[in-house]
């Protein structure tokens, strides 16, 4: 059962993928990216990581997909001045992918099955991100917040001059 | 389903992320490639947490967790960069942005 989700959630994800790397309507593309996510939070949620691929969904699809869509919108998208594709990324992405199966095949991993686990619940989670993980926490909150400054920054009119 | 078959699909989005970033004329696609690069990475953390000898302890799901939360600042001030781009240049287009070109 599982087998046949893995397949289904994998054709769906990488079909995507290539929509938003060849497709030449903006709008079609960043929609297509929308669908990749989903399939990628898909596959978190085969792994038994449900957090993490809520998380997915919020952070990508509610808030960057959006943020991309209005991106798109607020610049004018001229793909008609656009040349076609540029083949030397193709050879230089097909060989990277060469590189790695090459890697993943040769590589003689400890187990092939995975164990069963008891659920990682959302309060487990929060623990540990208080205990053991509080300083990360704290460097992403800054992190954040000066992301979020510098974006301010520099999308502000330079009303001063 | 085994960990190599989680890698190889997590290598094929790692590059058509690569080929986005790389062959992509816009530059909001150059940023939605390296994204996709990003959340290869995240399924890589996820599998090899979930297929160890000892998952009981959640190391992967945090990292994934963290790497989200950086990717998410990535975008934001990558989205910013490219409309700040946009209104000085007037285009998105990364073969027209060639200023420095000696």
């Amino acid at each position: 059962m599982s087998a046949v989700a893995f397949v289904i959630i994998a054709i769906l994800t990488l079909a995507a993928a290539m929509a938003v790397a060849t497709l030449q309507k903006l709008m079609h593309a960043a929609l297509s990216f929308a669908v990749m996510f989903l399939g990628i939070s898909a596959f978190f949620f085969l792994l038994g990581a449900e957090f993490v691929g809520l998380v997915q969904v919020f952070v990508y699809i509610g808030a960057v997909a959006v943020l991309i869509v209005f991106t798109i919108l607020l610049t004018r998208h001229d793909q008609e001045k656009t040349r076609g594709f540029n083949w030397s990324g193709v050879v230089v992405a097909l060989a990277v992918f060469g590189g790695l199966i090459w890697a993943i095949t040769k590589t003689k991993f400890l187990q092939s099955a995975p164990r069963p686990i008891e659920p990682i619940t959302v309060h487990r989670i929060g623990e540990l991100l208080m205990t053991s993980y509080v300083w990360p926490l704290l460097c992403v909150g800054v992190l954040l917040t000066a992301a979020l400054i510098g974006a301010l920054i520099l999308v502000m009119e330079d009303k001063g001059q | 389903m085994t960990l190599s078959i989680f890698l190889i699909v997590s290598a094929a989005l790692f590059c058509i992320g690569l080929l986005a970033a790389l062959s992509r004329r816009h530059a909001i696609f150059i940023l939605i490639g390296i994204e996709m690069m990003l959340a290869a990475a995240n399924i890589n953390f996820i599998a090899f947490w979930r297929f160890a000898p000892s998952p009981a302890q959640p190391i992967g799901v945090m990292v994934a967790i963290f790497s989200i939360a950086i990717a998410a600042a990535e975008a934001a001030v990558g989205l910013a960069m490219v409309i700040a781009v946009y209104r000085h240049f007037r285009t998105t287009n990364v073969d027209q942005l060639d200023r420095l070109k000696g």
